[in-house]
């Protein structure tokens, strides 16, 4: 019979070298989660607004769903809710995320394939009021404010349709400015 | 961040049977998903944009803090010779004792006379409606008043001022709603806003303003005419109150007095004594329906409104000095001058605990100058200060400190008279110093204001117990920019609003004002001046807020960048020139003490790393010319007198004693040994003469202000590399035509010591940024900012000023 001491006692050089390697992704990464932690803790006291996790968990680099910070946030909050969530909870919780890779990002072929779903008459382009009725009434639904904010980045001025590849392209061209 | 896992598996069914809802759900869910975290990544970096501009605002805030009080401790432990008399008695200088009477003819219009060819608005009094919507619409339409109506305009306010209690009490009976406005700052677009959305004041339509009318923007006085103007006409539906800026000594830094002498340039020193006046009769704070407690900063643990409403509240003119004591004392230092330099005499005599050298004959002690005092006060201003902020538990403000802590000194041996900085007067100063000055903050308790240097910070408690006391149930404050024009705290107790938009950047913030109606339950409106903005979507806003914010960041870490260098190479005792990540933000943030998230921004500030690690002297070179090590003196203390522009320009209004907008070579020499004590530094007689000479554009011996101030500008790279001499530099300027801005520019003062290497002749001489170019850091990759240049102003100071939080725009 193996005991645990002795399976723990055979250790091959590639799993210390993977240990320490992993030791340095995973200061990284907590390193990464302070930064951006920090942004949104005005007080200065370790504690952020649950309001505010969703933006921090998305800064992070992070495309999780509506759905899915719910039950995050879930997770975070105190036994009594308090409003804020505390450092000390959002460190493990956000490190296995990004360790494990969790909410992967969406590329640019699968966003324009969506939009490409969303424009049933194969136009090329869809029309404000298109797009708001779709996003403000499917899926997760913007709100008012959202699909405003939208509109006015995702609209071209001269023709007042949206031309999606251009926007999906300048769009994910923004994002790694 | 790809991630290679094409999820193309999702849309297969995309042609459905039953149709396209399911993959059109999935497609909405796809693009929300993405979308929100594309605004989530616009919000972070909208969210340390403003943290940027909201820590420059409070460190410019302390450097003035720190200014006065440093002036205040001269004043009081040395005697300046005659000749520097004039330069700090004149800050405390209370205002001379005069009758009314003898006022109203120093303030007296009748003998200007306005040319016919005036085509702007002609006052009649008493005012009537249609001349403040007149006057309203001149000043849309950028016209001037002329100073005789201005001056009559201000004398009929002062007497209405004069007059009304220290709190408004406003009813919302008869249905009326009222509008509530907070800081204006001088944006006159934002009021114009206002109107046009809310309508003017009205006996239908009563408006509270709630101060911080002036400094910043450049409308100042144009806001005040037209508010007093209304004022006049509705003396019971206008209430305004007081707000931190409503203060003559605030106003030298920040822009108003620039602003009045710049637009009134014959009678402009008059109409600033006026409104000296008219700020310290406004009232301090409003009450609706004896529910509502309306005022400009805030509470604290102590503020009583029965005690408020018994000062004498025009004895206050100035947050930044203690009122004059109607006894004189022989503690007394504030009294006018005359007196001080008995005072002075008789402290002297009996020795300081501040100089602990024995004094000499009388003769010998006036000989002392500032020079001699120089490294003593430095010395001991700095240990002191050290103390000071050390102490735990203080209950005053940092002006009021310091004036005890010194005040004590002086009384050493007279007990019974050192008790009278303990009496009323200084409580009431307290009192209102808190109402101006303070701000919220969300754990209990009530701690001095450390950052703004007066008032305190207050916690939900004080409020709870603030209002029960006075049976209220809110507070309707302003004094701190917030980006969506208002924000509630305390448990919507407490109601922040700010009125003037965009006001650390276009498209930083929008304004609000607020109605509250019998049922006082608020309606807000929010607004932003849009003329910029206009045509820009969300996420280019972002950017050119951020964009602003940054190159304000890098022109903060240049000027500091000696103290810098020493940081980077504490760490890299191997001197590899290199620094990882973590070490370049704690270093920096060691030495700026700006408290903002160095490593989240760091993509922005640095523009590449290898192997994690960074360049240093490169990144500097990125940022700023990097002169060879013979220059390195000048270059400190070109840093220096840049960073310390502003202090500098201050000094330099108050030394211009006359507000001629001039300063003698004396004065001007005495400024700077002033600022080489404040600083620290050494600027030794060369260096001063040199900026003397080459600063006297006049050639009459004083020197512009505005033009020493516009020797701080851009300067071409390559021209400083070629070594040029500044005088040559200065000559160039003034005898060639404005060009466009080269792509690599640096900072540098126009001022510089002979250390320069020789100049070469043959390079031909190109012209410095053009009135309408706002400066920029010489990072390759940066930066267009042909879309801010609309923003500036002309003069070339006012470009450095706009782009800048640290000076503002005038």
């Amino acid at each position: 019979e193996v005991t645990e001491t002795s399976k723990k006692s055979i250790v091959t050089f590639s799993e210390i070298h993977h240990f320490l390697l992993s030791d340095t992704i995973i200061t990284e990464t907590q390193k990464r989660i302070s930064n951006a932690f920090d942004v949104f803790d005005h007080e200065s006291n370790k504690t952020v607004d649950v309001r505010e996790i969703g933006t921090i968990i998305r800064s992070l680099g992070c495309f999780p769903s509506e759905a899915d910070l719910h039950d995050i946030i879930a997770e975070l909050e105190e036994e009594e809710p308090t409003g804020f969530v505390r450092y000390e909870k959002f460190l493990p919780t956000m490190t296995k995320i990004l360790l494990e890779r969790k909410f992967r990002p969406i590329t640019e072929d699968l966003l324009l394939q969506a939009f490409e779903v969303l424009d049933q008459q194969k136009k090329g382009h869809l029309e404000p009021e298109e797009l708001t009725k779709y996003l403000t009434q499917e899926g997760e639904p913007f709100t008012q404010e959202e699909m405003d904010e939208m509109l006015s980045a995702a609209v071209d001025p001269d023709k007042n349709v949206i031309l999606y590849k251009d926007f999906v392209s300048m769009m994910t061209f923004d994002d790694t400015r | 961040m790809g991630c290679g896992v094409t999820k193309t598996s999702e849309f297969n069914r995309k042609f459905d049977k039953d149709g396209n809802v399911i993959p059109a759900m999935k497609a909405a869910v796809l693009i929300q998903r993405w979308y929100r975290q594309y605004a989530a990544r616009m919000e972070v970096r909208r969210r340390y944009t403003w943290n940027i501009f909201q820590s420059m605002e409070y460190a410019d805030l302390q450097d003035q803090i720190k200014l006065y009080n440093f002036l205040g401790y001269l004043m009081d432990n040395f005697t300046p010779s005659s000749t520097e008399r004039n330069l700090i008695s004149h800050i405390f200088r209370e205002n001379e004792v005069c009758r009314d009477a003898e006022w109203e003819r120093y303030f007296s219009y009748n003998n200007i006379t306005v040319p016919d060819i005036y085509s702007g608005p002609r006052l009649t009094f008493p005012l009537d409606m249609d001349q403040a919507a007149h006057l309203v619409e001149a000043f849309k339409n950028k016209q001037q008043l002329h100073s005789r109506y201005v001056l009559q305009l201000l004398l009929e306010t002062w007497k209405l001022l004069r007059v009304l209690p220290n709190i408004n009490r406003v009813s919302t009976c008869h249905s009326k709603e009222i509008t509530i406005c907070g800081d204006l700052h001088g944006q006159l677009e934002d009021l114009l806003l206002i109107f046009y959305k809310n309508g003017m004041p009205s006996l239908e339509k009563p408006y509270v303003f709630n101060g911080d009318y002036v400094d910043r923007g450049k409308d100042s006085i144009e806001i005040l005419l037209i508010l007093f103007a209304f004022l006049l006409v509705f003396p019971g539906d206008v209430y305004l109150n007081r707000g931190n800026h409503e203060d003559h000594i605030i106003n030298l830094r920040y822009g108003f007095t620039k602003e009045v002498l710049n637009k009134y340039k014959l009678h402009g020193k008059r109409i600033l004594k006026l409104l000296q006046k008219i700020f310290s009769w406004l009232p301090l704070v409003t009450v609706i329906d004896q529910r509502v407690l309306i005022v400009h900063g805030g509470i604290s643990d102590t503020t009583d409104l029965a005690l408020i409403a018994r000062v004498d509240r025009h004895r206050y003119v100035s947050a930044l000095r203690p009122p004059k004591k109607k006894t004189p004392s022989r503690t007394n230092v504030y009294a006018d001058s005359e007196r001080y330099d008995e005072m002075i005499i008789c402290k002297n005599r009996r020795g300081s605990l501040t100089f602990p050298k024995p004094f000499g004959a009388r003769e010998s002690f006036q000989r002392r100058s500032l020079q001699d005092f120089s490294s003593t006060v430095a010395r001991t201003l700095g240990e002191e200060f050290e103390v000071r902020r050390r102490q735990a538990e203080f209950s005053l403000s940092s002006f009021s400190k310091s004036h005890r802590i010194l005040s004590s000194a002086l009384s050493s041996d007279s007990e019974p008279e050192s008790s009278e900085f303990t009496d009323t007067g200084n409580d009431e100063w307290k009192q209102i110093l808190d109402l101006l000055w303070s701000d919220p903050m969300s754990h209990d308790g009530c701690i001095p204001n450390e950052v703004r240097g007066g008032g305190c910070y207050w916690g939900p408690d004080v409020t709870e117990g603030f209002l029960n006391r006075h049976n209220l149930q809110l507070i309707i404050r302003s004094h701190e920019c917030k980006q969506d024009g208002y924000e509630f705290c305390h448990n919507r107790k407490v109601l922040t609003l700010f009125s003037a938009s965009n006001y650390y950047e276009v498209g930083s913030n929008r304004g609000a004002f607020v109605r509250l109606g019998p049922d006082l339950v608020p309606y807000f409106v929010q607004y932003q001046a849009t003329s910029m903005t206009r045509g820009l979507s969300f996420p280019q806003n972002v950017k050119r807020t951020e964009h602003t914010a940054l190159k304000v960041l890098r022109e903060q870490l240049f000027v500091h960048k000696s103290d810098l260098l020493s940081a980077f190479q504490e760490i890299d005792k191997e001197n590899t020139g290199l620094i990882c990540l973590n070490d370049w933000a704690s270093a920096i943030e060691r030495v700026l003490h700006l408290d903002l998230p160095w490593r989240v921004l760091h993509p922005q500030l640095v523009s590449s790393t290898t192997d994690g690690k960074l360049d240093y002297h490169g990144w500097f070179r990125d940022l700023a010319l990097k002169k060879p090590s013979s220059e390195h003196i000048e270059q400190t203390m070109l840093e220096t007198l840049y960073r310390h522009r502003s202090t500098l320009e201050t000094i330099f209004r108050i030394v211009d004693t006359d507000n001629s907008g001039l300063i003698t070579f004396e004065d001007f020499r005495q400024t700077l040994k002033l600022l080489s004590a404040y600083l620290k530094m050494e600027i030794s007689d060369e260096v001063i003469n040199e900026l003397v000479i080459s600063t006297d554009t006049n050639n009459d011996g004083s020197i512009d202000i505005d033009e020493f101030m516009e020797a701080f500008r851009l300067v071409d790279k390559s021209r400083l590399e070629r070594g040029k001499s500044l005088l040559k530099l200065m000559q160039d300027n003034q005898s060639l035509p404005q060009e466009t801005e080269s792509p690599q520019t640096v900072y540098s003062t126009a001022p510089q010591t002979s250390q320069c290497p020789a100049s070469q002749p043959a390079d031909p001489p190109v012209s410095n940024t053009t009135d309408s170019a706002c400066s920029q850091t010489a990072n390759p990759p940066a930066s267009q900012t042909g879309s801010l240049t609309e923003d500036c102003p002309a003069s070339q100071t006012e470009d450095l000023c706009h782009i800048s939080v640290v000076v503002p725009p005038q």
